[in-house]
């Protein structure tokens, strides 16, 4: 299972900044994030390599956080590739809360992060597929 | 009808006012001691008995009466005359939650739509006029006092209650309203409106009767001008029965109170003294006439000047300035009053940290409430869908506990200045 932290973001320019260098400056690795925004405030979601670390520091400057399990799914990079997927879901009528992407792509491969409304019939119509969610460790994170 | 509308009591001498309120407070402590043991239990506690009070010289003697007794004495404590003789209630939002509600009998009703008479031919009413109601009808008292005033005087009354722009301007244009009654706020924005549409041409009106929230000379003006009517002030509260306790006359310098129903006093908020004639402070109403809901001493929290200066009208009631301000933390946005303990009673039955902030402006001529709620842990989701539905929720409980629209502005936790001692709840940027 992969963690996901998300943080709650004030509309006020520089905030994003402040969050990603407190991380750097922390040594560490950003892997992918998103933002879902309304007028007045957002929600930041973001994958690290180490989300333990991560918390204790954006807790530390007292940002208002939450740790998700996500689903992390690799697909082939090649346009189309990730048609498999969202074809399951459908089949399964299972709902995206939402979804985005890692940054890298190793190995001709792509990494999408799924946050569902049934994760275990996702996880089981997967399976049917031949397909089975990248865990943490083969992403190297933890 | 002539220029007023009881010639007799409003334009009395000092002397004769003086003697009907000697009369009729002698009377009302009698029956308050009697009727009330809520207010007789405050007498007792001071050692008085109605014997104490002969005369209006003996009300400062008298023990006061305010929202908190409204709240603990909720809802029969303060009633002076049995349900069955009731006909009536109308209410108001009290502090942390807990509702005023008047009672009022055929005689009350009676004497309240009197008043608001008195404010329709002072400003210029008469039985050929059509009286364009747009206060709110209901619970609040804009709607119903006015209306029954404008009955009583003969005018065609025109009830269109509040809101819905298009019908208004639709009745006012169709059916020549002459005068107008509802907020100053909304009386702009009509205004503008009106200009907007070119309707200028198509209305009739000469005068408006503005009152329930605060309003400046210049305000004044501009609605004025761009009406080409005269703009007359009016006062109420829930408490004292509704709009119309006091109200202005041509003069434009200050609204009369109906001193034959109401005693008025200014006091020192902080001592409770009564302060000398010309004073600024407290203003405080002894109900004198009021059967079910006779409060003596009722500290409005309305801070302004009372004067007897001659004035040219005619009227030799006494008159009050326009408040100038209150003396707790009660807001009047749209009219309607506004306590941030409501605000953070609600924040806290919805999960959010009673540090918050409220911040009233005024755009375009009416009032906007935005209310700055730190973000709550237990209300935090990676899921914006629950988060605006938390908000939602949020956004629905105030504007169920208020009656109005707040908006609600999610800020970061610990945000929100905490300063010593008493925090700075309120940004009023309205300039009134």
């Amino acid at each position: 299972m992969v963690y996901q932290i998300s943080v709650f973001l004030e509309n006020r320019a520089g905030q994003l900044a402040e969050i990603t260098s407190a991380l750097a400056d922390n040594g560490i690795d950003l892997r992918a994030m998103s933002i879902a925004e309304t007028a007045d405030y957002g929600i930041l979601r973001m994958i690290v390599d180490d989300a333990q670390k991560a918390t204790a520091v954006l807790m530390e400057h007292e940002y208002l956080l939450t740790m998700t399990p996500v689903l992390v799914v690799s697909v082939p990079d090649v346009p189309g590739g990730i048609a498999p997927v969202l074809e399951t879901l459908a089949e399964g009528d299972i709902d995206i809360e939402y979804m985005y992407s890692l940054f890298t792509h190793t190995g001709g491969k792509a990494y999408i992060v799924f946050r569902v409304g049934e994760a275990e019939k996702f996880v089981s119509l997967l399976a049917t597929h031949g397909i089975t969610p990248t865990t943490a460790d083969e992403l190297g994170i933890h | 009808m002539g220029k007023y509308y009881q010639p007799e009591i409003e334009t009395a001498s000092r002397e004769q006012i003086l003697a009907l309120q000697n009369e009729r407070l002698v009377k009302q402590v009698q029956h308050v001691w009697e009727n009330v043991p809520y207010y007789r239990k405050k007498m007792e506690e001071k050692g008085l008995t109605p014997a104490d009070v002969q005369s209006v010289d003996d009300l400062y003697k008298l023990p006061f009466l305010s929202k908190d007794d409204l709240r603990e004495a909720y809802p029969y404590g303060l009633l002076g005359k049995p349900l069955s003789e009731c006909v009536r209630i109308q209410s108001t939002s009290g502090t942390t939650g807990k509702r005023v509600v008047a009672f009022y009998t055929q005689h009350d009703i009676d004497l309240w739509e009197d008043c608001c008479a008195r404010a329709i031919v002072a400003a210029g009413g008469t039985r050929e006029d059509v009286v364009h109601v747009a206060y709110g009808y209901g619970l609040f008292t804009g709607g119903p006092g006015l209306n029954g005033g404008s009955h009583k005087v003969g005018c065609l009354t025109l009830p269109l209650s509040s809101g819905n722009t298009d019908r208004q301007l639709q009745f006012m244009t169709d059916l020549g309203s002459t005068i107008l009654c509802c907020t100053p706020s909304y009386a702009a924005y009509l205004a503008e409106t009106i200009h907007e549409r070119g309707l200028r041409d198509q209305i009739k009106l000469k005068a408006g009767i503005f009152g329930a929230e605060a309003w400046s000379e210049n305000m004044r003006r501009e609605i004025e001008a761009s009406l080409g009517i005269k703009a007359y002030d009016i006062y109420g509260l829930t408490e004292t029965s509704g709009p119309g306790v006091a109200y202005e006359c041509e003069a434009q310098t200050g609204m009369h109170i109906n001193e034959d129903h109401f005693i008025a006093e200014i006091i020192d908020p902080e001592t409770g003294e009564v302060l000398p004639e010309g004073s600024k402070g407290e203003l405080v109403f002894t109900a004198i006439t009021k059967q079910a809901f006779p409060l003596l001493r009722y500290r409005t929290k309305d801070i302004c000047i009372l004067t007897r200066e001659k004035c040219p009208c005619g009227r030799t009631h006494v008159k009050m300035s326009k408040p100038m301000g209150r003396s707790d933390d009660m807001l009047i946005v749209k009219g309607v009053n506004v306590f941030p303990s409501q605000i953070e009673q609600v924040l806290l039955e919805q999960g959010y940290p009673a540090n918050y902030q409220i911040v009233v402006d005024r755009v375009n001529h009416s009032d906007t409430l935005e209310v700055m709620v730190e973000m709550a842990p237990e209300n935090f989701s990676d899921s914006l869908a629950k988060v605006t539905a938390m908000e939602k929720k949020l956004v629905d409980a105030l504007k169920s506990m208020l009656g109005i629209y707040a908006k609600v502005r999610l800020v970061a936790p610990k945000t929100i200045a905490r300063s010593e001692g008493k925090a700075v709840r309120i940004i009023d940027k309205r300039k009134i």
